[in-house]
């Protein structure tokens, strides 16, 4: 029975970790842009997020439907007035910018709310639980792999139903020759970017009410989203998905033996993956 | 055809001789300086000298070897662990104990070298990154030496270090302040050492490959350039080295934990911005980069985060407009080069007219 609960909560954890991962996985995919600010970037919309509950007294997922527009604005700006200037054959440059705006970000929160550890005050999703008959699971875990799986659904959608999603596939697959086609592929990077923010929001929400967060977690929030990028296999986003579940497994069964060994396991099973299918387990495209 | 012989290829130019007297002439100043300047310039040095080897260890990775590594401080930090082990559970002498670190940190290279080849560009940055963790993880579950908190080094052991008794005798001061000047001539050692090492290495044929890689790698590989070979001895080296630097700055402060010996803002963050400011690729701008890291270090020291906000927003101005750096700037203007790595063809000038 408790390793049928590990296993659940293994899975649920994985959403988690997969609506990290999911709008790195996006940029990643089409414009091959390693963004090391990308956990602090969820960082700081988690404070945004908290911002339109505390001061305006919104619940949190209206909040978080706020904040989601703010942060495609910030997104497109980001893209076009800085990454969009970066991204070439050195792969360099972007990885200075985004480590610089890493620590700008996490020293720009540490000025504004303090080292302070907050939450998003969610009511009584908390500490609801369903039972399930043989497990019992939280609401807030479900609701957060139901939303994983929903903005995986939502991008693929996209992705392959829609102008704009032929162009991304198109930039990803071949920039120079989607640009004499008549795609503007800065364009295109800025509303991925963009996008991509909308799915940091919704991270945002789910990592401020699940947990404590300050300041300084993004990066480790960056790794866990990393790996499960990686482990899913470049442009795939079910396979973040499954790279997030991986993770999330590793980590529970990790917890299970020895709490210490947690964050560990999720690192060794990622290693582990990396050694045997070093271009991860569903590439869709061609790095 | 004898006329040819006495055409030979150099890299010897006329600043260069004059920027390699003047380096010496400051290291032998470096060298008295304990005799004249107060304990906390001593301490201000040795900061500024470890980590401006960190920085042009980095620079040889990712500025002449193309490997971006995000994971340099499990170097550090296994170099500083090992050094702790050596004196507490070993009993050596903190001094000797700092090679300790060097050998621990090629254990560890090893490995993750085979790991992360596997792996290109991002990949390989997030790889390295994953491996400091793991590492700092492991790490923390070694309970004999402090576990998540850390430990220090025992009393007995900091105070018998070998040639503080001596640098006391010489200097007359305190034993504290005796075991700063010996670990600031250590540092100084340290960072002639490599930045001498990576000069000489840059001017010989592992240099001429380091760039022809750099460059090109198909051409490269076509002329017959081993690439991956020579990756693996960039690598080797650099972290061997990082190691020895990170087991001197941890006997200098005396006290470990995982926290510290691993952090990423401390020996890779900082590193990286020191060298992204200062110039990537070359051996000045490390150095023009400390200089400009430590100066705003001490403007800002007050204004708490506003320090490291900075640093992160000029690294990215920097990026955007000056991507070969400061140092960059300073050397296309004005042809300058103090450490050149070019080869001309020098000899008697060739007779035109006839």
């Amino acid at each position: 029975m408790i390793l049928v609960d590990t296993l659940v909560q293994g899975i649920l954890l994985g959403g988690l970790y997969a609506l990290f991962a999911a709008g790195l996985s996006l940029v990643f995919g089409i414009m091959r842009l390693v963004n090391l600010a990308h956990g602090d970037l969820i960082v700081f919309a988690a404070y945004l997020v908290l911002l339109g509950v505390s001061l305006l007294g919104l619940s949190p997922f209206v909040a978080a439907l706020l904040a989601a527009p703010i942060m495609f604005v910030l997104g497109w700006l980001l893209q076009s007035a800085v990454l969009n200037r970066v991204l070439g054959k050195d792969i360099l440059p972007p990885l200075l910018v985004t480590f610089g705006l890493s620590i700008a970000i996490q020293n720009g929160l540490l000025e504004a709310f303090s080292a302070d550890s907050r939450r998003i005050p969610a009511g009584a999703l908390e500490g609801a639980s369903i039972n399930l008959g043989i497990v019992t699971v939280g609401v807030m875990p479900l609701l957060t792999f139901a939303s994983a799986i929903a903005v995986i659904v939502a991008l693929n959608a996209i992705f392959y139903q829609t102008a704009l999603g032929r162009a991304f596939r198109a930039t990803s697959d071949d920039t120079v020759t989607a640009g004499l086609m008549g795609i503007e592929p800065k364009r295109i990077f800025a509303i991925a970017t963009g996008l991509a923010m909308v799915v940091v929001t919704v991270a945002a929400l789910y990592l401020g009410m699940r947990a404590n967060f300050d300041p300084s977690v993004g990066p480790a929030r960056l790794l866990y989203a990393f790996e499960a990028v990686i482990i899913g296999g470049l442009g795939s986003l079910w396979g973040t998905l499954a790279g997030g579940i991986i993770i999330g497994v590793a980590q529970t069964f990790g917890a299970a033996i020895n709490p210490e060994w947690q964050i560990l396991a999720g690192h060794i099973a990622f290693l582990l993956v990396l050694l045997v299918k070093p271009r991860g387990l569903f590439p869709r495209a061609v790095d | 055809m004898t006329q040819l012989a006495s055409y030979r290829l150099t890299t010897r130019t006329r600043t260069g001789t004059a920027a390699g007297l003047a380096a010496l002439v400051l290291i032998a100043v470096g060298i008295v300086l304990p005799a004249f300047v107060s304990r906390s310039v001593i301490q201000d040095l040795f900061y500024i000298l470890t980590m401006l080897t960190l920085a042009q260890l980095w620079n040889l990775l990712a500025g002449y070897g193309g490997l971006v590594s995000v994971g340099q401080q499990a170097f550090v930090g296994i170099g500083a662990y090992a050094m702790f082990a050596g004196v507490i559970l070993a009993g050596w002498n903190p001094v000797f104990a700092i090679l300790l670190g060097g050998v621990a940190a090629l254990i560890l290279a090893i490995p993750t070298a085979f790991f992360v080849f596997r792996l290109q560009g991002a990949y390989f940055a997030i790889g390295t990154w994953v491996i400091a963790e793991v590492t700092r993880l492991l790490v923390a579950q070694w309970k004999t030496l402090g576990g998540g908190t850390g430990t220090s080094l025992p009393r007995e052991a900091t105070g018998s270090i070998l040639g503080v008794d001596a640098i006391r005798a010489l200097f007359s001061v305190r034993e504290a302040a005796a075991r700063d000047i010996l670990a600031y001539w250590l540092a100084l050692v340290l960072v002639v050492a490599v930045t001498g090492g990576i000069y000489w290495l840059l001017r010989n044929r592992l240099g001429l490959a380091l760039a022809a890689v750099r460059d090109n790698t198909e051409a490269a590989k076509s002329v017959g350039v081993d690439a991956g070979r020579l990756k693996w001895a960039v690598f080797l080296l650099a972290s061997v080295a990082t190691g020895l630097t990170g087991a001197l700055i941890f006997l200098q402060t005396a006290r470990i934990s995982p926290d510290a010996a691993f952090a990423l803002t401390d020996w890779t963050a900082y590193v990286v911005f020191i060298v992204v400011i200062g110039g990537i690729g070359t051996i000045e701008g490390p150095i023009l980069g400390v200089i400009v890291f430590f100066i705003l270090r001490s403007a800002l020291a007050d204004y708490g985060s506003w320090y490291l906000l900075s640093l992160g927003i000029i690294a990215i101005v920097v990026m955007l407009f000056a991507p070969r750096g400061l140092w960059g700037l300073i050397s296309s203007r004005s042809g300058l080069h103090l450490f050149p790595v070019r080869r001309r063809l020098a000899g008697p000038k060739i007779e035109g007219g006839h």
